[in-house]
């Protein structure tokens, strides 16, 4: 008994800790975040729907998931790249950081779009 | 100030360059005659013989092209072709790797744009060495990238000239891998600089070189493996990354995606046992993300070990049963026949003999090795150990890569060509880093007055030469001596190459030459005289049967519908030829008009002692056919194991098709002095059954050289 417990005290303290660093994190980085989080629910509903119906169109199934998997994969690398305390990249510009972004979430949706079938 | 100068030696001062200038010149310089090198010394078949296609592969790629050009790209992407595996046909557009043709003819448009007025054959002839020297272009970027420009510049020579490469890309050798290498190279070079810069750009722009080799080869597999490996191997050694993150995430989705738009690729990213590697490395990639994020927001370092445990068993176990459970239901396919006979060599010789029977697919010999990479052989470890001791993200990636491609051309011939862009580059290492090491040695003598008595840091070359001076006074000679070995070594590797691409890698295939008694050189284009005649001669709807080795040049050259061809995608169609050239004639003639066979070509050295030729081939024909039929047994064609053709063979192997056939008539000629008749120059006896009777067939054309003979197949006899 008094390790579950222990380790639900761990898991309440980690709980705690983990929330109140994140509530220091800027406003912009929230903002990303808040994105990923969308795309990989977007995910997660395609992928009950298909579990749901079958996925016979499999391209536009795989097509849609990816997109969604792809543009928080992107989302996540422009946050890292953004993030001031980041060491490996405080020489690159935000805006250049943002400019990779839309370039390939460009590519990314025109293969989707073709993709779709 | 005057504008002009006064004198001749103030003019030569104006044109004086500045060191960096200086050696920026040499450099460019440098890579323009390796790019001219490059191109030049593939051209020797051409000069030899003519401007055309080399092999039997490159033919059906040019047939492709040909009609990429005249058709446009809807139909072609949608091409059904039925002129080959004559009652199935063929889907082509979904089963082949569409890179190669749609360059040849983007450079064809550009070149006629221009109002060059060339033909698409020219185009696709010298395709291979134009990307053969932009590999070398290639090579220079990321032997800078890897190690510095001099190394860069050793890269480009080496691969300019390595015959490892040059086997597979000469003038006429059309096929996918003159382009792949180019692509395998431009996606390395681009995925590391990403890597080493952490750049989205960089990323994409090796997502665009994946999806080019993807629609360029199979052998895409290897990147698909190899980029994952690296990124385990970098994980492990505790050298995770942001820019690492970045860089493999951006490149595997949208690589991913934009691969899946081959049709001949389909869903195998996701679906593919041989690609499930990367998927898998993904996964983890986001695990380290996550927890280096956890970590970087937690203070407390005992709650995240804890989170840690509980976070990386968890993965785990959620990874381990997701791919048991996509392996036992066979979701995830296993790996196919053609990769796995990499992992495990016996496989192939067991269970698909059709694989095994293709001559590139054999092991790899000693002297192969030799003959390919010269002196890189040995260079190769001693640029393994430069890259350990600077151990970097990008020397990690060579050296893996190295390793790796090494061991797979130890266990196929054909992946020697792999295997060298590896080999040239960390043999360039070599090279450079000794050659620095010398020149340093050179210049370093004049500093030993100066920094003589000063211990310094240690860190500084000249002082600590200058210590060894002292010790070592011949040291300047030695170094002398030894670049003077360097350049020797380097030279001899330039002779061996050249020679090596002149005396082995130029040929055709198609036409074959030889030394007369005289020493005047005799050509034989019996290939090219066969298919001519078939495209001159026969019905516009004649079916031919041959081996599958020589599908590929009766459709393109021929014009006429085959029954197998070198695709290979049918096994029970190849094996049903195989039956039909392996039985009795009466036997076989069932087969043949089931099938609705007009005509027969065989391939038959005897007369010229030409040793590729279909009895020689025969053993596979039978292993093939009785792997799937096993009324056809070897042994029945053996006699105490071996493989005869005169007197003593045995009497199944003496009338079977391909033998009657092949020796239609030879019976009766003289091939050789002194020998009697029916002596065949290929095998070295004389033939057991010079009388053969064909009762089903008829001979309609026989070569000139006696290399292809076909035979027309006589409409069954009128019933009474």
């Amino acid at each position: 008994m008094a390790r579950t417990s222990s380790s639900k005290e761990n898991a309440q303290a980690l709980f705690h800790s983990l929330r109140s660093a994140y509530a220091a994190t800027p406003v912009n980085l929230k903002i990303i975040d808040l994105y990923v989080g969308f795309a990989a629910f977007t995910a997660l509903i395609q992928v009950v729907y298909m579990a749901s119906v079958g996925s016979f169109p499999f391209n536009s199934f795989l097509s849609g998931v990816l997109s969604c998997v792809g543009t928080a994969v992107l989302a996540v690398c422009l946050r890292i790249q953004v993030n001031k305390e980041n060491k490996e990249f405080k020489d690159l510009p935000p805006e250049r950081a943002f400019a990779d972004f839309v370039l390939c979430n460009l590519v990314l949706h025109l293969v989707i779009m073709n993709f779709l079938g | 100030m005057a504008t002009m100068p006064a004198s001749a030696s103030d003019l030569l001062k104006s044109f004086k360059l500045k060191t960096k200038q200086q050696e920026l010149l040499i450099r460019v310089s440098i890579l323009c005659l390796v790019y001219i090198l490059a191109f030049i010394t593939r051209l020797f078949s051409v000069l030899r013989y003519e401007s055309m296609i080399h092999e039997f592969d490159p033919y059906f790629n040019y047939r492709t092209t040909l009609y990429l050009t005249e058709n446009g790209f809807y139909d072609f992407w949608n091409w059904f072709d039925y002129e080959s595996w004559y009652p199935l046909g063929r889907i082509v557009g979904g089963t082949l790797y569409p890179g190669l043709m749609v360059t040849a003819v983007l450079i064809y448009r550009i070149l006629r744009f221009l109002r060059f007025a060339v033909h698409i054959r020219e185009v696709c002839v010298l395709t291979a060495p134009f990307f053969a020297s932009n590999t070398t272009l290639v090579a220079y970027f990321f032997g800078k990238e890897i190690w510095d420009s001099g190394a860069g510049l050793v890269a480009a020579i080496l691969i300019a000239v390595c015959p490892g490469y040059i086997s597979r890309s000469v003038a006429g050798s059309y096929d996918n891998e003159g382009v792949a290498i180019f692509a395998l190279l431009f996606t390395f070079y681009v995925f590391v600089k990403a890597v080493n810069t952490g750049s989205l750009a960089w990323s994409l722009a090796s997502a665009f070189g994946y999806f080019y080799m993807v629609s360029a080869w199979g052998g895409y597999v290897f990147i698909i493996n190899l980029i994952p490996l690296y990124v385990l191997v970098l994980l492990i050694t505790g050298r995770y990354s942001m820019r690492l993150y970045v860089a493999y995430n951006c490149m595997y989705i949208l690589g991913m995606l934009l691969a899946m738009q081959i049709r001949f690729v389909g869903f195998q990213h996701v679906q593919s046992g041989e690609h499930m590697a990367a998927m898998g490395v993904f996964f983890l990639m986001q695990v380290f993300y996550f927890l280096d994020w956890v970590k970087h927001m937690l203070s407390d370092t005992k709650l995240f070990q804890a989170f840690l445990r509980i976070t990386v068993t968890s993965a785990v176990a959620v990874g381990g049963v997701a791919l048991g459970l996509g392996m036992v239901s066979g979701y995830i396919s296993p790996w196919t026949g053609r990769f796995y006979s990499l992992l495990d060599p016996t496989y192939a010789k067991d269970h698909i003999p059709i694989i095994a029977s293709v001559s590139e697919h054999q092991p790899t010999a000693w002297s192969s090795f030799m003959f390919d990479f010269h002196i890189l052989l040995f260079l190769f470890p001693a640029g393994l150990y430069f890259c350990f001791k600077r151990l970097s993200d990008a020397t990690i990636f060579i050296v893996m890569y190295g390793l790796t491609s090494m061991y797979f051309a130890g266990v196929m011939v054909r992946l020697i060509l792999v295997a060298t862009p590896a080999v040239c580059l960390i043999s360039a290492i070599a090279v450079s880093a000794t050659v620095k090491n010398l020149t340093v040695l050179l210049r370093s003598k004049n500093k030993v007055v100066q920094t003589g008595s000063t211990k310094g840091s240690g860190g500084s070359k000249s002082s600590s030469k200058a210590l060894l001076d002292q010790s070592q006074p011949f040291q300047k000679n030695g170094a002398i001596a030894l670049l003077f070995g360097a350049f020797y070594l380097l030279s001899r590797y330039a002779t061996h190459c050249t020679w090596v691409t002149s005396e082995a890698y130029s040929s055709p295939s198609i036409v074959l030459a030889a030394r007369g008694a005289h020493g005047n050189r005799v050509i034989f284009d019996d290939y090219r005289e066969a298919y001519f005649w078939l495209r001159q001669n026969t019905p516009q709807d004649a079916k031919v049967m041959s081996w599958w080795d020589y599908g590929y040049q009766i459709t393109a050259m021929g014009n006429r519908t085959v029954i197998v061809d070198n695709n290979t995608w049918n096994n029970t169609h190849i094996a049903t030829v195989g039956r039909a050239m392996s039985s009795y004639e009466d036997e076989a003639i069932e087969i043949i008009r089931s099938l609705d066979v007009d005509y027969v070509l065989v391939v038959f050295g005897g007369v010229t002692g030409y040793s590729s030729d279909d009895i020689n081939k025969f053993l596979w024909m039978v292993r093939i056919g009785g792997g799937v039929f096993p009324v056809i047994k070897e042994p029945d064609y053996l006699v105490n194991g071996e493989y005869r053709v005169d007197k003593g063979a045995a009497p199944k192997m003496l009338n079977c098709l391909m033998y009657k056939l092949c020796y239609y008539r030879f019976g009766e000629m003289m091939t050789e002095y002194g020998k009697p008749p029916g002596y065949d120059r290929a095998r070295g006896v004389e033939i057991g059954n010079k009388d053969v009777k064909l009762e089903h067939l008829e001979e309609a054309f026989t070569t000139s050289n006696w290399i292809v003979r076909i035979y027309r197949v006589k409409p069954p006899n009128n019933r009474w």
